[in-house]
């Protein structure tokens, strides 16, 4: 009885270790951007301010560094996306040993440290923009780094991408064939439908890992700055309750989101499920009736 | 018979790799007929539908249809429509979607499809469903969607590929009368794929029965139940008593088979000589049990009996522990002795086959 | 040849090298159809346009350029090509030994700080599999549906926070006048604050915090997949609770436990956020020292060359779990 009292003691101490440690850093972080002191502390307490939120409001190069942040995510989603979504396809129209060839350098991005990728993109585009005579367009920060950052959140795409096509039912595809569709018509009018969850979904993971990327970014970035090179910096020099403000804004934002998935999902599986026992229930009814 | 062809299959034989799906098979299949391949799974029914729908190749041979060759003609140029095992209703798309995909992609103005797609919906009695999502149907009108999706591109012939399989017993037999009516209605071949009998008797023109990658048979429900030609056609389709022998004498149409039971007579629809081994077929419900004159009979103890409504299934069980079935209906009940009890079944030469012993057991 | 030809040349080696395999490895009898008409020719010249840029453009040649430049001397550009610019091995000789004028036998500050990093990584990401396993188990095999929605919210919140932030807490959470020291006067169990980023605590539970959910969502699918009977016979069978973790769960949530481990590895050797943060006077990361090569001293070819030494240890430690384990590349990364 001692015993089972004791595990189940070990347990909770776990569980609640855990959690603490989860979430510990970033409550006294979020303490700490309300506290009055300049020194981002949570104790002690001088005073409650939203100051510091304001000044993250006015803080010049930290919204210049969200700005080209933002940028860059939008350009990576928008190749990351169609090259993961091209690499997940033709992943299933390749066998054996040239599948496999293929699917370690797709996933070798995945599993290289992002620095290296950064310093890799960087040395060599230094070198080919000049040779194909784009290096005013090419060799730049911003375009380093989307390249950079594509090649391992393409990967990523492609991951997730493949999960979800590996559920795809080819009878779908020749169904529509046998429909009169073309191939291509297929890829669109079918595929990508099916796809659709995963696409999206890999367009969310492809800007959030983009936007909080820092190891490919800081070698890739050059003159640029985004808002993780501009708050390493700041960070590395001093430290500001401003920026504890900027992570509670995002911890909040990132709850939010969260949140309004899980309302949006529950709210669709119940419509579909309500409008599926009704069609059963006149089936039921039409059968019983001679 | 129709009096056109609709599907010809010329010496059309599929391999797998070093596997043989399909051996060399000529056929011809009428138009505005109802035709099914009955088989067990693995029998190469399926791998022939899908080579006359164009998703495989035959190895060599040929398969027209409406007289044009097929050959290098892609799925999506046949005047062919399947209806697949699954259905595969495309999920994304609205039930009236679904049935329009095909006039879709061949660039059907929308006003004249939605006119068409309306009035299929109509036929099938979907139209107050026709804005919902396939996911919110039930299982008989994903069917209804499925085959009004085939019939709007206008096909010379519809393949199903064991359709009715997922559904319930009751929506089995409902959706059995309901395909035919509507084959019936739109008047253009039907190419039907099953391994379940019933299906392929109540609905079918003819029936091929195949086996092993070889067509075994093929006639209308009738001939093939009562004229098997194989023995694998004798057993597949329907119950049967199957008793192995030699055949001892040939008289005109029949044939005396030696068997461990005593000499058994069938029709010898094979025409076996004297001396070839035999298998001698007779369905259950022609045995009797009150013999008459110039009747084989076959003497053993009741084993078995199992009362099901309007039937009842004896089981006879000779010296040799034979069994032999038989099946009566209820009014021949008062007769039964009961189990354990010396018995005598017999039945009408006429009644039985005698078939060339079966190569494998089927 | 430059390095931009050599790129080129080995790119195309390799591409061919691809085709090869792709037109030889075939079985007798096998028909497929050919890519374009498989895929209509709009589709088709999207996928390969895509993936060739993708693969090519984005990563192979700039991987083959950087470990052609890491065997090249230090040049301004005007002489790149040039006579000077021949195949060297200095700049791995730097990693090891030191510059020539260095009078030490081995360059220990980098090799230390390599194989600090190197070994250091390898004990975190054990030390992220130990706290991270109970919590991925509970969530897989007891946890009702709706807490595993909140645990999954919970652990998502931190992720999405980047690096430099996690870092920043950590600093906010452990510096010489944080919170834990102020706690641990206040509770009596010190009287002198601990110099807990001095001593690189900071630095490691940053990392193991960092990597939490990258360890804990494959093995959360390992062990989902699992069918919570087995457990069951064994539990009913008399099995302890450590004998059915380590010979019922773990076997079945091997694929699980190498990709956590795999990446949590990669992700902590190759982490530059935190040691910039949170690194102690002490501690040498070697990643600064990869980033000082570039952007101190400008010397990319060294820099490419300690690049490439952290890449080999990488390569070395995937291929150790895949041998360790018997997994193929495929089970990893899922």
């Amino acid at each position: 009885m001692t015993g089972r009292l004791l595990n189940r003691a070990i347990v909770w101490l776990y569980f609640l270790s855990f959690f603490a440690f989860l979430l510990g850093p970033l409550l006294v972080m979020g303490v700490s951007a309300f506290n009055t002191s300049t020194y981002p502390r949570v104790w002690p307490i001088e005073g409650v301010t939203l100051h510091w939120f304001e000044a993250l409001a006015s803080d010049g190069p930290l919204l210049e560094g969200l700005r080209t942040s933002v940028v860059i995510g939008f350009f990576v989603v928008v190749l990351s996306v169609p090259l993961g979504l091209a690499g997940a396809v033709v992943m299933t129209q390749l066998f054996r040993s040239a599948r496999s060839f293929y699917y370690f350098v797709a996933v070798a991005p995945v599993l290289t440290p992002g620095i290296i990728i950064g310093i890799a993109t960087v040395v060599f585009w230094r070198d080919f923009s000049g040779f194909a005579h784009l290096r005013g367009t090419l060799y730049n920060g911003t375009v380093l780094t989307v390249l950079a950052q594509s090649s391992f959140i393409s990967s990523y795409c492609m991951l997730i991408i493949m999960a979800r096509l590996q559920r795809f039912d080819l009878d779908q595809e020749e169904a529509a064939l046998d429909l009169g569709a073309s191939y291509s018509q297929v890829f669109r009018h079918v595929l990508l439908p099916f796809l659709r969850p995963a696409l999206l979904s890999s367009a969310v993971l492809a800007f959030l890992t983009s936007f909080e990327n820092y190891n490919a970014t800081t070698f890739a970035i050059l003159a640029d700055k985004t808002m993780t090179t501009v708050l390493a910096a700041r960070v590395r020099t001093g430290t500001s309750p401003t920026i504890s403000a900027l992570a509670t804004v995002i911890v909040c934002l990132t709850i939010l989101a969260t949140l309004l998935f899980e309302w949006v999902k529950r709210r669709d599986d119940r419509r579909r499920n309500a409008r599926l026992s009704a069609a059963r229930a006149e089936e039921a009814a039409e059968l019983a009736t001679p | 018979m129709a009096l056109t062809t609709a599907v010809e299959f010329e010496r059309v034989r599929v391999d797998f790799g070093p596997f043989t799906a399909v051996h060399e098979t000529d056929l011809e299949i009428g138009s505005g007929e109802f035709f099914s391949f009955l088989g067990p799974s693995g029998c190469g029914k399926t791998t022939l539908l899908r080579a006359i729908s164009g998703f495989v190749e035959p190895s060599s041979g040929r398969i027209r249809i409406g007289g044009a060759d097929m050959a290098g003609v892609g799925p999506n140029k046949r005047p062919t429509a399947l209806i697949f095992q699954n259905l595969a209703l495309f999920p994304m798309m609205s039930v009236a979607e679904n049935v329009g995909y095909g006039l879709r992609v061949r660039g059907v103005a929308r006003g004249v499809r939605q006119e068409k797609v309306g009035r299929l919906l109509d036929q099938v009695a979907l139209s107050q469903h026709a804005d919902k999502k396939v996911s919110e149907l039930s299982g008989g009108q994903r069917q209804r969607v499925a085959i009004a999706r085939a019939l709007a591109v206008e096909p010379k012939v519809l393949l199903l590929d064991e359709p009715l399989s997922a559904l319930d017993l009751k929506l089995r037999q409902h959706m059995r009368r309901e395909l035919r009516e509507i084959q019936q209605r739109v008047g253009i071949t039907f190419i039907y794929i099953t391994h379940d009998q019933g299906e392929a008797l109540t609905m079918s023109d003819r029936i091929a029965v195949m086996n092993a990658g070889r067509i075994e048979q093929v006639g209308d429900g009738r001939t093939i139940y009562a004229h098997p030609q194989t023995p694998f056609v004798a057993s597949f389709v329907g119950e049967t008593n199957a008793i192995h022998g030699r055949v001892a004498s040939v008289s005109g149409e029949l044939a005396t088979v030696d068997t461990p039971l005593g000499p058994l007579t069938g029709r010898n629809i094979r025409h076996l000589s004297p001396g070839a081994t035999a298998t001698l077929f007779v369905r259950p419900e022609l045995v009797r049990l009150s013999a008459a004159e110039g009747d084989c009979s076959i003497h053993g103890t009741l084993s078995e009996m199992a009362f099901e409504g309007s039937m009842t299934h004896l089981t006879l069980r000779t010296p040799t522990d034979t069994r032999i079935a038989a099946m009566l209906v209820a009014a021949d009940l008062s007769r039964l002795p009961g189990e354990g009890a010396p018995l005598t079944a017999s039945f009408t030469p006429a009644s039985a086959v005698v078939l060339p012993e079966a190569a494998q057991a089927a | 040849m430059s390095n931009i030809e050599v790129t080129f040349v080995s790119t195309a080696l390799l591409l061919t090298a691809f085709l090869l395999t792709v037109r030889f490895d075939r079985r007798p009898g096998e028909k497929r159809l050919g890519f374009f008409r498989r895929n209509g020719l709009v589709v088709g010249l999207y996928l390969i346009l895509c993936v060739a840029f993708w693969c090519i453009v984005t990563f192979v040649m700039p991987m083959v350029y950087m470990v052609d430049l890491s065997f090249h001397p230090k040049l301004p550009p005007s002489m790149a090509g040039g006579p000077e610019d021949v195949f060297t091995l200095v700049n791995y000789r730097m990693l090891l030994f030191g510059s020539p004028t260095s009078t030490d036998e081995w360059n220990w500050l980098h090799l230390r700080s390599f194989f600090g990093t190197i070994g250091i990584s390898i004990a975190l990401t054990f030390f992220n599999f130990a706290v991270s396993y109970p919590i991925a188990y509970y969530m897989a095999q007891s946890a009702s549906v709706s807490r595993l929605r909140v645990i999954v919210l919970l652990l998502i919140i931190p992720y999405w926070v980047n690096d430099i932030l996690r870092a920043f807490a950590f600093r906010i959470l452990l510096s010489y006048s944080g919170f834990m020291n102020s706690l641990l006067i206040w509770l009596g169990i010190t009287d002198t604050p601990v110099d807990f980023i001095g001593a690189n605590v900071a630095l490691y539970l940053a990392l193991v915090y960092s990597n939490l959910l990258i360890m804990i969502f494959p093995l959360y699918n390992a062990i989902e997949a699992q069918d919570h009977n087995q457990i069951e016979a064994a539990r009913d069978l008399g099995a302890s609770w450590w004998h059915i973790h380590l010979f019922v769960v773990m076997p079945h949530a091997k694929p699980g436990i190498a990709s956590g481990m795999t990446l949590s590895f990669m992700l902590m050797a190759g982490a530059i956020a935190t040691p910039l943060v949170l690194a102690g006077p002490h501690s040498l990361w070697f990643t600064p020292i990869i980033y000082d090569r570039f952007y101190q001293l400008f010397d990319w070819p060294q820099g490419a060359a300690y690049a490439i030494a952290l890449l080999l240890a990488c390569i070395l430690f995937v291929l150790g779990v895949m041998k360790i384990t018997g997994l193929k590349l495929g089970e990893i990364t899922k």
